[in-house]
This record gives structure tokens, C-alpha cells and sequence, in this order.
């Protein structure tokens, strides 16, 4: 069923030659190989060091003692080079806690990211191959329900949830998690663009069912729609703050972001140990995951959201 | 090609069998005509798919926000317990001087850092399409990274740099002499304004990027021919181009504003007394008037009045361009 699609040669007019100017070492230059601008690359730059001089700081910051911490200048490392002292303190204080905070965010965003993903992928697919009695009202209420406040929700959420007797339990931050209305808009989208209307009429011919057509025929075309909407759900997941804020009052339940910001807050409190040289560390430990995964994955999430352009 | 059924299955029995011409002609007619049948009949088999999405999403947003226009109507009292008060609650909103400042500020912070972090974004975004950069991919990951990291890390970095006692701003007072003081109640907004735009410039950026890269690289080679400079190009057809995601990423930046909560509610233990209050933002104060203040229904009335503003706020913005995208 692949037809291939030779790009048609391009003829190259007297005229567009003229545009295409010829550099002393032999490069062609045009609009589509302009000559680098040191001048911009410098002004952008400027804008990259803002990005990343936080992340810096962070880094440096992590390999101090917390005396050093407060002695010595920000931008400079310390007198020791407490990094691995750190780590294994992040791994050991309060009975270890911080492995299991580090435990229960990977749970969160295994059961609730990985569902959200699969339900976006169906729903997606849905909206963008069927007609569908309540398919206008799906999009309109997805889309209002954007709007409003996460508070409004998670007021009555809670609520509900304390009535189930699930508040309290990972469920409570769960069951929230797998809705993701980008991840649903991307994979409408990528299902719209990549999965053809023949090759699933052919599919259907062959006396596939729904289900089949849908696991063996659709779901090969959409990597890279996958991809994009898992990333984006995991960096949700993983960064979720207000939800298990709420829900959770347990702290062997927590995610990390929660931990780190009751560690951060213990050294405010009358008779609190400061343990700020933890909180940089156990920073330091739970973004480096997630800058990882984009770097690898780079191709996939950038091209993914290319394509959710074209829509818009 | 939207109906899906098997044509003849549902047709009409035609004269199936019947060898020769005239019975396929038979055939090939009955099932055109079933098929347009089928194109009136409800395809329910959508649903299949959207049903588990559909399902969750009733119960974690329109039971919950149901719940809440309902619980909004009631005051829980000593005696008596939970009461019908009518529009007791929205009365009392109304003139709440707290919730108002609240709005205030969200408001004052969507003016200022909305347009700041879309014009950074949309800046860099056509210093990425311009192909004029030196080392490319890594201004586009490095530039994305901001996002990737948690609201409260980025929280706790920035507000410990800000910190005069031994941030960095007490670092560089204590070298030149100077007394700045990013955490200041007069400067708190714009120290969150910061933050917030460290957040989100990237991912502004990355989709504006996106948009741009949908624009066919022969039309610059045709602008080029027509002898339009950079400049030209830029207005001409980039800008353009990018107006039609710009709707959407105002949308969401001004949703995203109104509804700040994370950024000040961690700063709040990083900053001296009462720089950032309970009723900082509208969020923050109805999560501490149910969290930790008991009224539930008042803040259930809170959380309706800002949904509310919000939705008409986006709607002002051009809500329609977004139902535009429904074919």
C-alpha cells in the first residue's frame, strides 16, 4: 500500500541562480542555506545563558556542604566538593524518605502518565477518524473544561475523592493523571495526518474488526505522535505539585516535588534542621530524569509538535 | 470515506448470483444506495474508542465541577449543617476586598508577563527559522529545557538566588555595596513575572517554531527572487503565519496566569512575614479558605466566579478561531 513520492526535480531558473550568491570558499548561499550570523547567534546566545544559568547554579550548588553553601559565592564551588556526600545524604536522611518519594513519582507517572497516553491515543483516533453522535460536544466541553481553574476542580475533586475513601492514596493522584486534553488535541491531529482512510478501508476489507484495525493498522503509523504525547505527560506527571498537595497527607506517599518542598520549608520553622544543601541535591536528582529523556528523544518531540502545528 | 460498514450487508437483497452484466450492474447499484443510507444512520462504533477518555473525564472534571456549582449554593453552619443559601456566597464574593485585590494582581502579572514571554518566544522562534544560527540543535533543546523542569525546583532555585541573606543577589550586594532586594513586597510580582517566563518562554518558543517550519521553504526562494529582504519575509509571511498559534498561546498563557498558585505558594516560605498572603492570587486563596480555613462552599463559589472570568476572558481573545479547528 506505500506509494512512494519522488520529490520532482527542481528546476533551477536563471533567475533563482541569480538569488544564490557564491562565497569565496565555493559555499552556496540562498534562502535555504543562508550565511551564519555571528551577530544573531550572539543575541540568542545571550537568551541561552538565561535558561541555563539557573540550572548552573543548581549544579554548583549541589556539590557544596550546606556550611559552604551559606559562606561562599554562588557562582564559585566551595571549599569541598561534597556532591557524592550529598547524594547519599539526600538517600539516607529521615530513614531514607527520599527513595521512596522518588518511588512513588515514578509509580505516579508509570500507571497515570502511561494511562493518559493510551487514552489520548484512542480518543484521538476516534475524533479524528469516526463521525460520532456527541463528537462536536466532546470538543467543546474538552475544550471549555481547560479553562477552568484547576482550584475549582480540586476543591469538589477532593471532596469526592475523601467520600470514595480514596484521598490519601496514590489513586487520588492517579486517577486525575490520565486526563491530558493536549495529549487527546496532539493525537487527534497525528491520527488525522498519518493514519490514511484507505489503508483502513483495505483493512476492513480484509475482515478486520475495529479493535484489530485499530492495535495492528493505526497504531504503527503514530510513533512519533505517541512519543510527543507520552513526553508531555510525563513531564505533567512528574512535575504534578497542586494535586498530591491536596490529596496526599501521608508523606510516604508523596512525589518528590512534594518532599522537597516540605525539606525546604522545615529549615523556616522554629527548632528546624536548614537542609537546603539536601533540597539542591534532591533538585538536582529529580529534573536530571526528564532532561535526559528530551535530549534522547529530541527528534521525536520536536517533529511531533510540528505536526501539531500544522493543525493550528 | 466516513461510512464504514460492509456495502452489502446492509443493502437491500439484491439480485446476488444472478450471473452476467446486469446482476453486477444490479450489485454495484444496490450497494452505492446502502451506502448512502448508512451515511444518515447514528455510527455509534466512535464511541468505542472515545468512551475511556470520555468516561474518566466525566469523573475527574464535570461530576467535580457539577458538584462545585451545587456545594456553591450551601454554607456549612454549627447547627444545622450544610444550609441552602442561595446566592449567599456570590453576594458575599462580590464585595470580598481580598478576592478583588487577588484578581488585581493576576491580572497586572497576565499584562505584564504574557506579552513579554510571547514576544521573547516569538523572537527567538524566527532566530531558529532564520537557519542564521551557529549550532542549531543545541539552541533548540537547551532553550526547551526550562520547561521540562518541576515548578517547584524552578521555584526554589530562583527564589534561593533571589535570596539576599546567601543568594546570589546577597553575593552581589555584598561585592558592590548595593541593598537589592528581589523579594520586596513591591517587587514580589515581578520576581514571580521572572520566574514564570523562565517556565514558559521555551515552550512558547518550540511552537512557534513549529508553525513557522510549516511554511513551504520555496516561498522565501520565491520572496527572494521578488528581491524581499529578511525583514520583508518576516513581516510578510512569517508573521503572518504565526498569528494563527499566537491565539492559542495567548489563550493558554492567560488561562495559565490566572490561575497561578504554584510559584507563590512555594515562594511564600522564602520570603520574610507577609510579602505573599493567603489571598496572593484567587487559586491561593481558595485553596487556604478550603484547605485550611473550612469554607469549602465559599470557596466553591470562588472557583466558579474565576472559572468564569476566565472563559470570558478567553472568549474576548477569540474563542472562535479554536471552533474554527472543528470541521
Amino acid at each position: 500500500m506505500t506509494v512512494s513520492l519522488k520529490p520532482a526535480p527542481v528546476p533551477r531558473s536563471r533567475s533563482q541562480r541569480a538569488t544564490v550568491s557564491r562565497s569565496r570558499r565555493g559555499i552556496l548561499y540562498g534562502p535555504n542555506n543562508p550565511k551564519k550570523s555571528i551577530t544573531l547567534t550572539v543575541l540568542a546566545g545571550f537568551f541561552i545563558v538565561y535558561c541555563l544559568f539557573p540550572l548552573a547554579w543548581l549544579v554548583i550548588n549541589s556539590t557544596k556542604s550546606q556550611q559552604d553553601f551559606t559562606s561562599t559565592f554562588g557562582l564559585n564551588f566551595g571549599k569541598s566538593f561534597a556532591l557524592f556526600d550529598n547524594i547519599s545524604e539526600v538517600f539516607s536522611y529521615q530513614d531514607g524518605i527520599f527513595g521512596r518519594w522518588l518511588l512513588n513519582t515514578v509509580i505516579f507517572v508509570v500507571v497515570g502518565a502511561g494511562g493518559a497516553v493510551l487514552l489520548s491515543v484512542a480518543g484521538g483516533y476516534a475524533l479524528a477518524k469516526f463521525r460520532f453522535p456527541g463528537k462536536r460536544a466532546i470538543f467543546l466541553i474538552v475544550i471549555g473544561a481547560v479553562s477552568v481553574p484547576g482550584i475549582a476542580l480540586a476543591v469538589p475533586q477532593f471532596l469526592l475523592f475523601a467520600k470514595m475513601g480514596l484521598t490519601n492514596t496514590p489513586w487520588a493522584v492517579i486517577i486525575p493523571s490520565l486526563i491530558q486534553p493536549f495529549g487527546l488535541y496532539l493525537m487527534w491531529i497525528f491520527a488525522g495526518q498519518a493514519v490514511p482512510d484507505e489503508l483502513m478501508e483495505a483493512a476492513r476489507m480484509d475482515g478486520a474488526g475495529d479493535g484489530r484495525t485499530f492495535f495492528q493498522v493505526a497504531l504503527p503509523l503514530l510513533p512519533s505522535g505517541i512519543v510527543t504525547t507520552a513526553l508531555f505527560a510525563v513531564v505533567a506527571t512528574w512535575n504534578n505539585y497542586f494535586l498530591p498537595l491536596i490529596m496526599l497527607k501521608d508523606q510516604s506517599w508523596y512525589p518528590l516535588t512534594i518532599g522537597l518542598n516540605q525539606w525546604n520549608k522545615q529549615g523556616g520553622v522554629a527548632g528546624g534542621e536548614s537542609v537546603q544543601n539536601l533540597v539542591l541535591t534532591g533538585s538536582l536528582i529529580t529534573i536530571v530524569p526528564l532532561i535526559i529523556v528530551f535530549i534522547l528523544l529530541q527528534k521525536y518531540w520536536q517533529s511531533g509538535l510540528a505536526a501539531g502545528a500544522v493543525k493550528e | 470515506m466516513t461510512t464504514n460498514a460492509t456495502p452489502l450487508s446492509a443493502g437491500a437483497p439484491g439480485p446476488a448470483g444472478t450471473a452476467g452484466p446486469a446482476g453486477t450492474a444490479a450489485v454495484s447499484r444496490s450497494s452505492r444506495s446502502s451506502r448512502k443510507a448508512h451515511k444518515t444512520a447514528r455510527d455509534w462504533r466512535g464511541w468505542k474508542f472515545m468512551g475511556p477518555f470520555a468516561l474518566v473525564f466525566l469523573f475527574v472534571f464535570i461530576v467535580p465541577l457539577v458538584y462545585a456549582i451545587y456545594t456553591s449554593f450551601f454554607q456549612s453552619r454549627l447547627v444545622g449543617g450544610e444550609v441552602f443559601v442561595g446566592w449567599d456566597n456570590y453576594a458575599r464574593l462580590m464585595k470580598d476586598a481580598q478576592f478583588w485585590s487577588g484578581v488585581g494582581r493576576v491580572v497586572q502579572f497576565t499584562v505584564i508577563q504574557v506579552p513579554i514571554m510571547l514576544i521573547l518566544a516569538a523572537a527567538f522562534a524566527l532566530a531558529l527559522d532564520s537557519l542564521r544560527l551557529h549550532g542549531m540543535r543545541f539552541f533548540r533543546v537547551a532553550v526547551f529545557l526550562p520547561y521540562t523542569i518541576p515548578a517547584v525546583v524552578a521555584t526554589l532555585m530562583w527564589g534561593f538566588i533571589y535570596g539576599s541573606k546567601y543568594g546570589l543577589v546577597g553575593n552581589i550586594n555584598d561585592l558592590f555595596g548595593w541593598n537589592l532586594d528581589l523579594l520586596d513586597h513591591n517587587v514580589i510580582l515581578l520576581s514571580l513575572t521572572n520566574i514564570v517566563t523562565w517556565e514558559f518562554t521555551g515552550y512558547n518558543t518550540i511552537i512557534f517554531f513549529a508553525a513557522l517550519t510549516t511554511i513551504p521553504r520555496s516561498l522565501y526562494e520565491a520572496a527572494a527572487i521578488d528581491g524581499a529582504n529578511e525583514f520583508r519575509v518576516i513581516r510578510a509571511i512569517k508573521l503572518p503565519e504565526l498569528k494563527g498559534s499566537l491565539v492559542i498561546t495567548i489563550i493558554f498563557s492567560i488561562i495559565g496566569s490566572f490561575q497561578l498558585f504554584n510559584e507563590p505558594q512555594i515562594l511564600q516560605a522564602m520570603v520574610p512575614g507577609n510579602t505573599i498572603t493567603t489571598y496572593f492570587t484567587p487559586n491561593m486563596y481558595a485553596y487556604n479558605l478550603s484547605f485550611l480555613g473550612g469554607q469549602a462552599n465559599y470557596a466553591a463559589a470562588l472557583a466558579i466566579v474565576m472559572a468564569l472570568l476566565t472563559m470570558a476572558v478567553a472568549y474576548l481573545v477569540q474563542w472562535r478561531s479554536l471552533r474554527g479547528q472543528m470541521k
